[in-house]
Order: C-alpha cells, then structure tokens, then sequence
C-alpha cells in the first residue's frame, strides 16, 4: 500500500534531505548545462550569455537608481491597477454572490469574458487614457478585475448561513453586514483572488509598459531587446520573476494562520 | 414558475447588456460620450461585418488557430509526460512540484522578447510563449490525476495480476484521464490567450495584428469591432473546450 510521506520539521544540526538534495543537483545541472552552451557557441553567442555576464549584468542592475525609478513605476501602476480593478471587484462579486438570481444573470459574462486575452483592449484603453501611467493602470484594473470578481462571488456563496442570519438578527445595516460578517467570513477566498488579481494585474501593466510606454520594468525589458543587451535582459526577468514570486507568497501569507488554525481540528 | 426560474436571469443579463449597449448608443449621440473615442455602438455592429468581409478574418482566424493548435498539441506533448514522470518518481515530484506551481504565477509573457531574439519575429515565437504559458496547469493537473485515482482500482489491478504497464494502460490513465483533460483545458486557454497577446505584442500573425492595424488607422468602429471579434473566439474555443471537458468527465 502507497504510504503517505511525512513533512517534519527540521532537526537540530541540520543536514540536507534528499528532496533539497535533489533541487540543487536540479540547479546545478541547468547553470552547468547553460555555462558549457554559452562557451560552446552551440547557440548565437549572444542569446545564451555566460553565467558570469548575468552576474554582473544582475549587479549592475541592482545598483542602478535608474531600476528602482522604473521598478518603482510599474509597482505603483500595479498597486492603482488593484486598487481600482480589485476594489470594483469586491463590489461586484459581494453583489453577485449575495443574490443566486443576479448571480445567474450576470456571471455567466464574467467567467466567460475572463479568460480572454485583456492586452487586445490597450488600445482603447489608450484612447481613454492616453498614452502615460493611465493606460497602463486602467490594463492592470482591467485584468485583475474578472478573477477578482469571480473568486469574491463564490466566497460570498460560501458563508455559512447562520453567520448571516446572527448578522440580521442584529439588524446590521448593509454596510456593517460587509465589514463584520461577509469580509472577515470569506477572508481566505477574497485574499487568493486578491493574489490570483496582483499577478495578472503586474502582466497587463508590464505587457503594457512593453507595448508603448517610456517608463517602468516591462519598458526596460523592451529597452534591453532593442539594445540587444542579452544579460541586462535575463537580469531583468530573473528579478521580475523573484520580485513577482516574492509578492505572492507574502499575499499568500496573509490567508496562512486562519488555514493552519482550519487544519488542526 | 420553474421556467421563468431559468430564463429569467439569462433574460435579465442579456436585457442589461443590450440596456447597456443603447444607453452607450444614446450618450455618444447627445455628445456626453466623445464619439471619437468609443464609436457608436450601431457603427462598431456594422464595422464587424465590414472587418469580416475586408479584412481577411478568415484566414488571420486559420493562422491564430494553427499557431495556438500547434501549442496546445506542445503542451499536451510536453506537459502530460512530464506529469507522469513526476507522479513516477516521488522524490523528483517533492523538488519540483512548487517550482512548477510558481511558475504557473510567474509573468511567463513577458521573456517574448527572448524569444524574438531567438526565433525572429516569427510564428515560433508566438508558439513557444504559448506552449511555455501552457504548461504548468497540464503538469500539475496531470499529477493531480494520477495521485487522486481511487486505492481500491488500484488494488484490483493488483489482484488480477496486472503489469505496470497494463495497471498504467487499463486503470492509472483512464482514471486520470478527465482530471488530465481539465488540466489540458485550462493550458489551451492559458496557451489561446498567449498567443493572440503575442500576436499583439509583435504586430505578427493572425487575428492580433488585425486591431494593431486598424487602431493605427485610427478606424474605432473598426478596432471595436475587432477586439469583439477576438473576444467572441475566445469565448466560443472557451465553451468548445469546456464542452469536450463535461462529454470526458464521466457523470457524477
């Protein structure tokens, strides 16, 4: 019979395991194979740079003022984007999730709308909001709005009903019914739509930024590409890449304790 | 009762939509809306046809489905052995199954660039962010599978003496398969959407370009009506996949 493995926590005198064990030979294999590949010239010799350029590249970048000015941009559109997008969001699914016939009527549009490709609509949003920081927040909103929406409406159908009940039975007005029963009730599907919206919204800015902008990562991106400026490049999305990770386990975090107390029944 | 139960909330959305649609009709033509920047509602109706009939839809249309078919079959291709290599060995699947949960997070989209450099401002750059788009959801969901087929299958694989091969043929897959499937569902769309952004993003291939090309011309009914063209597509391969998904996943 198949057995179940067991995560324990770390002895005292820590020592490897072989699932770490495994990730670093995993790494070590890729920096090797990519390092032979760029000595080799296999490859155009400027796609696949050696490990050492990247570095450096990666250093450089990191101790440039002018990456924290554009890396500064994009999070700020980022964070307007979710603001606005995840906040209209909110508004919806608790409406939507609160009312089966609404819910009937209307959601059927968003779940079919959301997995469409949003980057098609930056013109529009261009002719709205010119060519600036607007644009790209109204493709950030845009993006993040539908999973946001989504994931709050079936939270909202999650409640359980004696929680709603308690809340009428002390004639709690609809905003308090918002802020003391609904918002805290449904914290853990709100918090993931939240996660699930910051990355979409972060594409729809930084794909936006590539498209046309003057500012922000996604412009740096396309700025290095037009350079060719290969280890700059890879320095670029492998930040990106971690500043984006990074920000969805803290997001993640966020929702943690409550399912650590759910888990301990 | 029970009928006007079902129809009512469509008849209500679809109403709203419409409501919403002549409400727009009547702002841009009283001047509250600018009508340079959101065309009339009835013109972006009539630019659809125009965009249909002048544009060559059909064969943008051919092109976006032959570069997003040629992902999908990549990510099917890819993904699912990957999945079951994973589900074979125990320790390979404990290292790497967060790596590919996190990469399913991560802005993927945007290493275009990359490959414009790699593979030229071609159909392969469009199909290799699509295939690389695709991919998480299919390996995780193939794992998910695998790892949720029922002991007591397993255990009457066992009892007739079945080969692992025949245990993986006759039991393992066909259990995993509608898991598999929703997986491959959810690649598609993600390696669907990739691909029309990318044809956007580099102003090549099929349907993408079509509203490049006519917002620079500063056509508006006709750029609305292209990006409801795009949108209607990608609603319909979303109903046909999600079709296929309900056909496979045996009646609960």
């Amino acid at each position: 019979m198949a057995t179940t493995g067991v995560v324990t926590g770390a002895a005292p005198g820590w020592r490897p395991d072989a699932v770490t064990l495994v990730r670093a030979a995993i790494i070590a294999a890729v920096l090797i194979l990519w390092q032979l590949l760029a000595i080799s010239g296999l490859l155009y010799q400027d796609v696949v740079p050696p490990l050492q350029a990247i570095a450096v590249a990666l250093i450089r970048l990191l101790g440039s003022g002018d990456f924290y000015a554009n890396l500064w941009a994009s999070l700020y559109e980022t964070a307007v984007a979710l603001v606005v997008g995840g906040g209209a969001a909110l508004f919806v699914g608790i409406v939507l999730g609160g009312s089966r016939f609404l819910g009937r009527a209307f959601e059927p549009y968003l779940y079919y709308l959301g997995p469409t490709p949003k980057i098609i609509f930056f013109p529009i949003m261009i002719m709205w909001f010119g060519v600036g920081p607007g644009s790209k927040m109204a493709m950030g909103a845009l993006s993040c709005f539908f999973p946001v929406a989504l994931s709050v409406a079936v939270g909202m159908r999650a409640i359980p009903p004696i929680l709603i009940r308690v809340g009428q039975s002390f004639r709690a007005s609809q905003a308090q019914m918002v802020t003391k029963v609904y918002l805290p009730a449904m914290r853990e599907p709100v918090v993931n739509g939240f996660r699930l919206g910051f990355g979409i919204a972060l594409i729809g800015v930084l794909l936006a930024e590539t498209k046309l902008s003057n500012q922000g990562l996604g412009f740096l991106v396309i700025q290095n590409y037009q350079r060719f400026d290969m280890p700059a490049m890879y320095a670029l999305i492998i930040v990106i890449f971690a500043l984006s990770m990074l920000a969805n386990a803290g997001i993640s975090r966020l929702t943690a304790p409550r399912s650590r107390r759910g888990g301990a029944h | 009762m029970r009928a006007f139960d079902r129809f009512a909330p469509a008849a209500l959305g679809l109403g709203g939509f419409i409501l919403f649609l002549v409400a727009v009709e009547i702002l841009v033509r009283v001047g509250v809306i600018n009508g340079y920047i959101v065309p009339l509602p009835s013109a972006v109706l009539v630019a659809l046809g125009r965009v249909v009939a002048e544009e060559g839809v059909l064969p943008r249309f051919l092109l976006t489905a032959g570069e997003s078919l040629a992902a999908g079959l990549l990510v099917a291709g890819i993904g699912i052995p990957t999945g079951i290599l994973l589900f074979r060995f125990n320790l390979l699947r404990r290292a790497t199954e967060n790596w590919v949960a996190a990469f399913a997070a991560a802005p993927i989209v945007l290493v275009y660039p990359l490959f414009l450099v790699i593979f030229g401002r071609s159909s392969w750059t469009i199909i290799a962010i699509g295939t690389i788009a695709g991919l998480p959801p299919v390996v995780l969901k193939t794992l998910e599978g695998f790892s949720g087929v029922r002991p007591v299958l397993i255990r009457v694989g066992e009892s007739f003496n079945l080969t692992g091969w025949q245990q993986f043929r006759t039991i393992l897959f066909p259990a995993a398969v509608p898991t598999i499937f929703a997986g491959l569902r959810l690649g598609l769309i993600f390696a669907m959407i990739n691909v029309v952004g990318v044809e956007f993003l580099i102003n090549f291939g099929g349907l993408g370009p079509l509203i490049n090309e006519l917002s620079e011309r500063y056509d508006m009914p006709g750029t609305y009506a292209a990006i409801c063209f795009v949108v209607l597509v990608s609603v319909l391969f979303f109903l046909a996949v999600e079709r296929v998904e309900r056909w496979l996943r045996p009646a609960s």
